[in-house]
Formats: C-alpha cells, structure tokens, sequence
C-alpha cells in the first residue's frame, strides 16, 4: 500500500475513511506494526513504527491517527493485560479484525482525566459501564473501546465491545481537524461486560495502562507530526522554486529564504528529537517517556508553524480546498492539543529538566 | 540469570533515583504516593527505571501500590523479583 495513492484531500472534505481503505491498511499489516509476533504482529521496533507514521503523517494524518488509536489500546494491552488478555485481543488488533477506540476524555475529564465520572460497578461475573465520552478518534467504526473509569471511587480500565447492548455513537462531523477520523461522542448506559474485560486493577497514580497508552499515542502522534512538518517544507520549497513574481522566483527573495530556512531547520530539529525517543524506547530507557513528551511537544508545533508558513507561502494555493498545506493548517492545531496540550508539555519538560537542580547536583 | 545485587545496593539506587523524582529528600520509609508528589508519567517512569536497572519485568500482578510506596517496600519488590 502506497501513501502517496492515498486521496487524503477528498477523506478530508467527506469526513469519511473509506472502509475499503481501513481495510487495505489492515491487510498492509501497518496496525500490529510493533505488536509482538507472538501475538500476531509484525514485532518491528518504535524506530520503524515511527518511520511508518511520519510516511504516512506526511500524506494524511486521519490514516496515522487510525495507527495511532489502534497502537494505544495494543500497547496498554500487551503492558498490562493477562497472558489471557493478551491473547484474546491482539491478534485481533495486529490483523485489524478489531479496530479500536480509547475512550478517556469526558465532557468534565480532558487534561484532569483522573475526574472521570465515569463508573464500573461489579454485578457478580458482570462489570456494568455507565457515562459519556468524548471526541474518541475512529469512534463510528471501533469494535471495542478501552474505557478509563472509576471502580470503587479508583481509576482503572474496562473493554468495551461496540456491539454491547447500552452502547451509543454520536458522530463529529466538521471538527477543525482530523476530519476523516471518524471521530464520535461515545454513551455507555449500564453496559454490561463480562469481569475479564476489567484490563489492570485499580493501579496507581492516573491508571497505569491509560499513562501507557497516552504515552505510545504521544510517540505516534510526535512522528506524524514530523511528517507534517516535512511535508510542508517540500511544498513551500517546491512552490517557491517554481513560482515566479516580478521575473524572478518567489524563492529568490530573501524574506522567503528566511522562512524556508526556518521551516527546515525546525522540521529536522524535531524529525532528530523523534529519533531520539525512538532509540530511548527501542532501549527501554526510563528517559523514554520524558524524550517522547519532548518530541511530541516539538513536532506538533513544527508542524504548526510548517504549516502556517506553507500555507502563506502557497498563497491562494495554500488555501485552496484541496491544499496539503491548508489541511495541515488545520490537523496541526489539533496536534497541540490532543495527547498532552504544549502547555501541559512544558511543565512536564521543565519538570524533568529541574530535577537535577532540586537534588542539589548542580551546587 | 540475574546476578544478584545486595539489599543495600539496591536500597541505594532506589532511594537515589527516587529522590532525583521528587523535589524533596526522602527517607526509606516515607511514602512518596501519598504525599502526591508521584505524577502518573513519573509512575510510569519509576517503573521503567525498575524494570531497566535491575533487569526485571513489573507484570499486572505486580501493580500493587505497596510495591511501589516507599523505598524499602520498592527494595523489598525488587529483592523478591530479582531472587526467583
């Protein structure tokens, strides 16, 4: 499967992921990319998943946000689930029989997710789920939702089969971003699941299964984006090499230089933080998870500034309904904002980066 | 085979990682989770840092806070995963 087949302008405009095209990205093998062989993935490091979502990052970020969504809930499952949890689903994930939903964000809930209201109640065998979620990527066609909620006033995990009685979708239609994402509002309303679907107890901390899949969905999102990035510089360089004003061409202006230089440095800038996380994950560093919130955080806003440059140095081209650039304007904002905001991204960078300080190492 | 470490080696370890964590010095026994000082990234972290040292694998039946509360019970876990 080519991305550059991919006709990610028309995706856009319909609001809609053709499921012939959900189906060719299964057969293709890209959503067990780094699930283990065992369990039916192609076993790949993060360093080729992270390439495999900036190719296709470049062309169309509603396809990598469908890697994205899927590689959250295989990653909390292969981390956390039971040897029986593990082999019950992610077979099923690896091969896209299963498409999946990670249902955290609430009308109450998004940044502070541990203030969830949503609620698990124990019935015997049977776990009841009952609440609402919002804006959950692929949210009209996923078959099972990891839902983060509250068992006994705890934050913990259930699996939710789409297809259970009490479940609802509401679809998003016309978002600024991600409009072919099939995005959805998601009702639970005394769904009824079997117990084995609770996925980890009641842990520590937010829930350490939705910490680990936020922070793979952080990694995906962060490669995405410097596809994005990559993307627009090869536009605005392109555009500005060939389009001539005044005899000369655009890019022989020293203004224009100025922001094609701009653009690349940050684009490869953030392309080398990505690498960096990916190494740092690939070696099971504990520092993987501060330099994944720092590639996340620097390529979203490479991508945003990328974009906002392609889309001024493409002119009225940029902004036409067909333009990658002008989609990007658009899917970039959503990147600083969905998997940790850049605010939310700072103090955790700063955070990390005081800590030597505060142990006194530096005096 | 995990080669064996001794209990206050890996007390040390520990008690230092921990303390580059927080933003405070800690004793042994003082629980870090319930004076809010442990972000759910970091949990996450202090798990990674477990598993990465000392060569093990934290498991779901491992995910008992009293794993993980203080030093010395995060010593003890240690001690208990790395001698089977």
């Amino acid at each position: 499967m080519d991305p550059g087949e991919f006709d990610a302008a028309g995706w856009d405009e319909r609001g809609v992921l053709p499921v012939e095209v959900r189906e060719a990205v299964a057969r293709a093998g890209w959503l067990g990319t780094d699930i283990p062989v065992d369990h039916g993935g192609k076993g790949h490091s993060q360093r080729e998943l992270g390439e495999l979502c900036a190719e296709i990052g470049a062309v169309c970020g509603s396809v990598r946000a469908l890697l994205t969504v899927q590689g959250m809930v295989s990653a909390a499952i292969a981390r956390w689930g039971t040897a029986a949890q593990r082999a019950a689903w992610l077979p099923a994930l690896a091969t896209g029989d299963r498409l999946a939903g990670f249902a955290a964000t609430e009308t109450g809930a998004g940044t502070e997710l541990s203030a969830v209201d949503t609620r698990f109640e124990r019935d015997g065998g049977v776990l009841t789920v009952t609440g609402g979620k919002r804006w959950i990527t692929f949210g009209q066609e996923a078959t099972v939702f990891l839902v983060l909620g509250k068992l006994e006033g705890k934050l913990t995990t259930v699996l939710v089969e789409a297809d259970r009685a009490g479940v609802t979708t509401e679809p998003v239609r016309g978002q600024l971003g991600l409009r072919a994402a099939m995005i959805a509002h998601v009702g639970f309303d005394g769904v009824r699941v079997p117990a084995e679907n609770l996925l980890a107890p009641p842990g520590f901390g937010l829930s350490q299964v939705v910490t680990t899949a936020l922070d793979h969905g952080r990694f995906t999102v962060a490669w995405g984006c410097a596809g994005m990035a990559a993307a627009c510089v090869d536009d605005a360089a392109g555009h500005t090499a060939r389009r001539r004003q005044g005899g000369v061409p655009l890019a022989a202006h020293e203004l224009v230089r100025s922001m094609l230089a701009r653009m690349a440095v940050d684009a490869t800038a953030a392309r080398q933080l990505c690498v960096a996380a990916a190494d740092a994950r690939d070696a099971k560093e504990p520092g993987a998870i501060a330099a994944t919130v720092m590639a996340k955080y620097a390529a979203a806003r490479a991508a945003a500034s990328a974009s906002q440059d392609a889309v001024q140095l493409l002119g009225s081209a940029g902004c036409a309904p067909d333009s990658r650039a002008g989609r990007f304007f658009r899917d970039a904002k959503v990147m600083q904002i969905i998997e940790g905001s850049d605010q939310v991204s700072e103090l955790h960078i700063a955070d990390h980066l005081l800590r030597r300080y505060r142990t006194g190492e530096s005096a | 085979m995990q080669t064996e470490v001794p209990a206050e080696d890996v007390r040390a370890q520990l008690l230092e990682f921990v303390t580059s964590l927080v933003s405070t010095e800690l004793g042994p026994d003082e629980d870090y989770f319930a004076q809010g000082l442990i972000s759910s990234l970091v949990a996450l972290e202090l798990v990674t840092f477990v598993e990465h040292r000392f060569g093990l694998t934290v498991d779901v039946a491992d995910l008992d806070l009293d794993n993980f509360r203080t030093v010395n019970r995060l010593t003890g876990f240690v001690l208990a995963k790395t001698a089977g």
